[in-house]
C-alpha cells in the first residue's frame, strides 16, 4: 500500500460545529500533523458537494486514508465509508471523529477549550487512522420472511406491504384479535369514517393472504440471532412455536393512560376517559346534557412530561361529534394549550367552535376540579382570561389522557437489544435519518411504540418500516461487519481464554491433525464485541479495527501531547 | 482561582471508552440535548466495554492520564449479552491491584450508561472531572507538583 497517507476532512455543520470552534484554527493544526497530505473543511461534509470533494481528493492526493471530523459515526460512518469505496478506496481505511456530539455541543461556552479538545480529538483520530488496514468484509443470507410484533394498524399495513412482495410474515399478537386501538375508535378524524370501515378490510385483507401467519393471544419468548437468521420463540394458546426470519419489526404501539385516581376517576359514577366515550358512541348512544372534557389528564406533568399529542385532536373531534349528535347538550373542553397541529387538525379545531364546543383555559397548577357525590355534578375550574372561579355543570366528565406503550416494551427491548427512554417508548437509530429503523441491523420500529402517532402516520411507518426491511431480503444476503477478530497462529499459545470469554462461542481452540492448539475464529459467529482480544496475553487474537496497536496509540498520543513519541 | 490565569490552570484529562451501543450513544445524547459539562474528556470508542483490557487502563495511567472512565451498557443490557460483566469483574480485581499498591485507586472508575441517559452522562463525566481536580494531577504525569509553589 506504500506510505500512509491521511486526508482530513472537518465540517462546520453549518454552524453546528463551525459556530462554537475555530474552525480555521483546528485546519493550521492538522495541517502540521504527521503523515496528513491534505485538509479542507466543508460547511456540509456529508451533502453532495463535501461527497464529491472527498472523493476527489482521495484520487487527487493519492489518500491511502481518509477522516471525517464531523457528528457520529452512529449516524454517518456508512455513508462516508461507502464515498471511499467508490473511488477504490477499502471502506475500512476511513476514521471517523466525533466533534459535533461529544465537543461542539456540550462545550457550547467554552470555544477555546472546544477547539483545542477538537484538535486532541482528531490528533487521536490521525494516530488511529495511521494504524489503520483494509479489510474484507463476508456476506450471509438473509431468510425472506418477518416477524411484526403488533397487529395494529402500523404492523398491519407492514404485513401487507411485506405480503404483497412475496415475503413471509409471522405477526404475534398478544390480544385475541387484530386491529389494535383503532378497532376500539368509534370515528376517526379528519375525514368523520368510521374507524372500522378504515380496519375491517385491512384485517381481512391480512386474514386473507397466504403469506401471513397469524398467532393471536401470543407472546415472543426469547429472540436470538442476527441479521439474516434471527431464531424466534413464540408462545401460543396451542403451546410453544419456533420459526426463523430474516428481519423483525416492532409494532406493538401503545395504550391509553387509565387515570387511576385523576379527577375522581373509578370512584365518581360519570367520570371516563376518551376511550370509553368512543365506546359508549360506538354502541349509539345519542342524549349527551351537560360534558366537560378535562385535557392534559397525566400528561404533561412531572412524573409523565411528554405531551400526548393526539390528546388534543381526540378531545376536538369527540367534543364536536357529541354536539351533533346531541345539539342540546353543552360541551366544554377545560384545556392547556390546544396543540391542532398540522393541515387539517387546525381547520377540525375551528369547526368544533363553530358547531358549539366551549375551550377554556386551565393553569397547570389551578387545575380543574371534578366535584359530586356518587355521581359526579359539577367542575370548578379557575379561568384563565377572566381570572375568575367558574362552577360548570356536569353530567359528564371525560379525561382525556396520553398514550403510553404497552406491556412488554423493556422485555422486548432487552432481548432485541434496543434501546427504550425512561417512560418504555422504543428509541429509533436517528430521529431524522434512520426513523423506522433501530442501530441493530434488521430490526425495525412503526407506530405507536415510538410515539404516540394517529392512524395516517402508523400506517406510513409501518410501510416504512416493511420497505427498510424488504430491502436486505430482496438483496438476499447482507454484508458482515468486518471488524471481527482474526488469530495470529504464530502468537497462540492456545490458552484457551479467548474460547472462554466468547459470548458466541465463535472462537475455538482446534487440536486436529493441521492445526495443533491453535485458537481459530468463526467469521460468521463473531461479532466484533473484542473480549477475546482483551484477554489474549500474547496480543495473538485482535479484534480488526480495533486492534490493541490502533488503541494503544490514541492512549499514547493522548498522554504525549505533541506524538512525537509515537510516530 | 482569579480569571486571568485561568487558561494556564491545570487541567484534568480524563480517557473515556465508551462501548458503541450504550454509552457511545449515550453520549450522543448528551451532545444531541446540548448539556453542558466540563472539557477535560476525551471518548474513545470501543464495541464493548470488555474490548478494554486492563493494560489499556494501566498504560493510561502510568503515562500521566489523570483519570480512566470505562462506560458500558448496564448490567444485563450489553449487546453481546454478557460483555459488561467481564468489564465488571476486571474492574474488581484491579481496583484490588490498585489498593495493594496505594496507588491510583479514585483515578478509574466504572460506569454504566444506556443509550437514552444522556444526563447520566454528562452527570459522570462532571462528577469525574471534579473527582480528579480534588485529587490533583496524576503524580506519574508532567503536570504534577504545579501547585506546589
Amino acid at each position: 500500500m506504500g506510505k500512509v497517507r491521511i486526508g482530513v476532512f472537518i465540517c462546520h455543520c453549518g454552524s453546528n460545529i463551525g459556530g462554537f470552534i475555530n474552525i480555521h484554527n483546528v485546519l493550521e493544526y492538522t495541517r502540521g500533523l504527521p503523515l496528513v497530505k491534505h485538509t479542507e473543511d466543508n460547511l456540509y461534509t456529508c451533502s453532495d458537494g463535501g461527497l464529491s470533494s472527498i472523493k476527489e481528493k482521495i484520487t487527487e492526493h493519492n489518500l491511502n486514508r481518509v477522516i471525517v471530523a464531523a457528528c457520529t459515526p452512529r449516524t454517518h460512518e456508512a455513508l462516508f465509508r461507502r464515498a471511499c469505496e467508490e473511488v477504490g478506496l477499502n471502506r475500512y481505511l476511513f476514521e471517523f471523529v466525533n466533534i459535533r456530539e461529544h465537543c461542539s455541543w456540550i462545550h457550547m461556552n467554552e470555544p477555546e477549550a472546544a477547539t483545542e479538545k477538537a484538535m486532541e480529538l482528531i490528533r487521536l483520530g490521525v494516530m488511529k487512522a495511521a494504524h489503520l488496514v483494509p479489510l474484507e468484509a463476508a456476506s450471509t443470507q438473509v431468510k425472506p420472511a418477518t416477524l411484526i410484533i403488533g397487529g395494529g394498524a402500523s404492523g398491519l399495513s407492514a404485513a401487507v406491504n411485506l405480503a404483497n412482495q412475496g415475503f413471509d410474515v409471522h405477526i404475534v399478537e398478544q390480544t385475541g384479535k387484530l386491529g389494535g386501538l383503532a378497532s376500539r375508535l368509534w370515528k376517526l378524524m379528519p375525514g368523520d369514517r368510521l374507524a372500522h370501515e378504515f380496519v375491517e378490510p385491512l384485517v381481512n385483507t391480512v386474514k386473507k393472504s397466504k403469506h401471513i401467519k397469524i398467532y393471536l393471544n401470543s407472546i415472543v419468548k426469547e429472540i436470538s440471532g442476527f441479521i439474516g437468521e434471527f431464531n424466534i420463540e413464540v408462545k401460543t394458546p396451542q403451546g410453544k412455536k419456533d420459526f426463523s426470519v430474516g428481519t423483525v419489526i416492532v409494532a406493538t404501539g401503545a395504550r391509553e393512560l387509565t387515570p387511576i385516581g385523576l379527577y375522581h376517576h373509578g370512584e365518581l359514577q360519570g367520570v371516563l376517559t376518551q376511550l370509553e366515550l368512543e365506546q359508549m358512541l360506538k354502541r349509539g348512544r345519542k342524549r349527551f346534557r351537560n360534558i366537560v372534557f378535562i385535557n392534559c389528564a397525566g400528561a404533561r406533568t412531572p412524573d409523565r412530561e411528554y405531551c400526548g399529542r393526539l390528546c388534543c385532536a381526540t378531545s376536538i373531534k369527540n367534543a364536536r361529534y357529541l354536539r351533533e349528535i346531541s345539539p342540546s347538550s353543552s360541551v366544554t373542553v377545560l384545556q392547556r394549550d390546544v396543540m391542532a397541529f398540522g393541515t387539517e387538525f387546525e381547520l377540525e379545531y375551528r369547526r368544533a367552535q363553530d358547531a358549539g364546543v366551549r375551550f377554556i383555559r386551565y393553569e397547570p397548577d389551578r387545575p380543574p376540579e371534578v366535584i359530586g357525590e356518587k355521581k359526579v355534578s359539577s367542575v370548578r375550574v379557575y379561568h384563565t382570561l377572566s381570572g375568575e372561579e367558574i362552577m360548570l355543570p356536569a353530567s359528564m366528565v371525560v379525561l382525556t389522557t396520553p398514550l403510553i406503550p404497552n406491556e412488554g416494551a423493556a422485555e422486548l427491548s432487552r432481548m432485541l437489544k434496543v434501546p427504550i427512554d425512561r417512560y418504555n417508548f422504543f428509541l429509533e437509530a436517528h430521529l431524522k435519518l434512520r426513523p423506522v429503523e433501530f442501530a441493530t441491523d434488521g430490526v425495525y420500529i412503526a407506530g405507536a411504540a415510538r410515539f404516540p402517532v394517529d392512524i395516517r402516520e402508523a400506517v406510513a411507518q409501518g410501510i416504512a418500516a416493511a420497505a427498510k426491511a424488504a430491502a436486505p431480503m430482496t438483496a438476499g444476503e447482507v454484508i458482515l461487519e468486518a471488524t471481527i477478530a482474526r488469530t495470529e497462529p504464530l502468537l497462540c499459545s492456545g490458552c484457551g481464554n479467548c474460547e472462554m470469554v466468547c459470548p458466541f462461542a465463535a472462537v475455538e481452540v482446534r487440536k486436529d491433525d493441521k492445526i495443533q492448539n491453535k485458537s481459530f475464529v468463526n467469521a460468521v459467529l463473531c461479532k466484533g464485541c473484542g473480549a477475546c482480544t482483551a484477554v489474549c496475553p500474547n496480543g495473538a487474537i485482535q479484534q480488526l479495527g480495533f486492534t490493541d496497536h490502533q488503541i494503544f496509540s490514541m492512549i499514547e498520543t493522548m498522554a504525549f501531547e505533541d506524538g512525537s513519541d509515537v510516530f | 482561582m482569579s480569571s486571568e490565569n485561568k487558561s494556564k490552570a491545570y487541567q484534568p484529562k480524563i480517557l473515556v471508552f465508551a462501548c458503541n451501543w450504550c454509552s457511545y450513544a449515550g453520549a450522543d445524547m448528551a451532545g444531541v440535548s446540548r448539556l453542558q459539562m466540563p472539557p477535560n474528556c476525551r471518548v474513545i470508542r470501543v464495541m464493548c466495554s470488555a474490548r478494554v483490557r486492563p493494560e489499556m487502563i494501566l498504560s493510561a495511567l502510568f503515562k500521566g492520564i489523570d483519570a480512566v472512565l470505562v462506560l458500558g451498557c448496564h448490567p444485563g443490557d450489553c449487546h453481546y449479552s454478557e460483555g459488561n460483566y467481564y468489564t465488571r469483574r476486571r474492574g474488581i480485581i484491579l481496583k484490588k491491584l490498585f489498593d495493594a499498591f496505594g496507588m491510583m485507586q479514585e483515578r478509574f472508575q466504572i460506569r454504566w450508561i444506556s443509550a437514552a441517559e444522556g444526563v447520566r452522562f454528562s452527570e459522570t463525566i462532571r462528577e469525574m472531572v471534579e473527582r480528579v481536580a480534588r485529587l490533583g494531577p496524576n503524580p506519574l504525569g508532567k503536570d504534577h507538583g504545579r501547585f506546589t509553589p
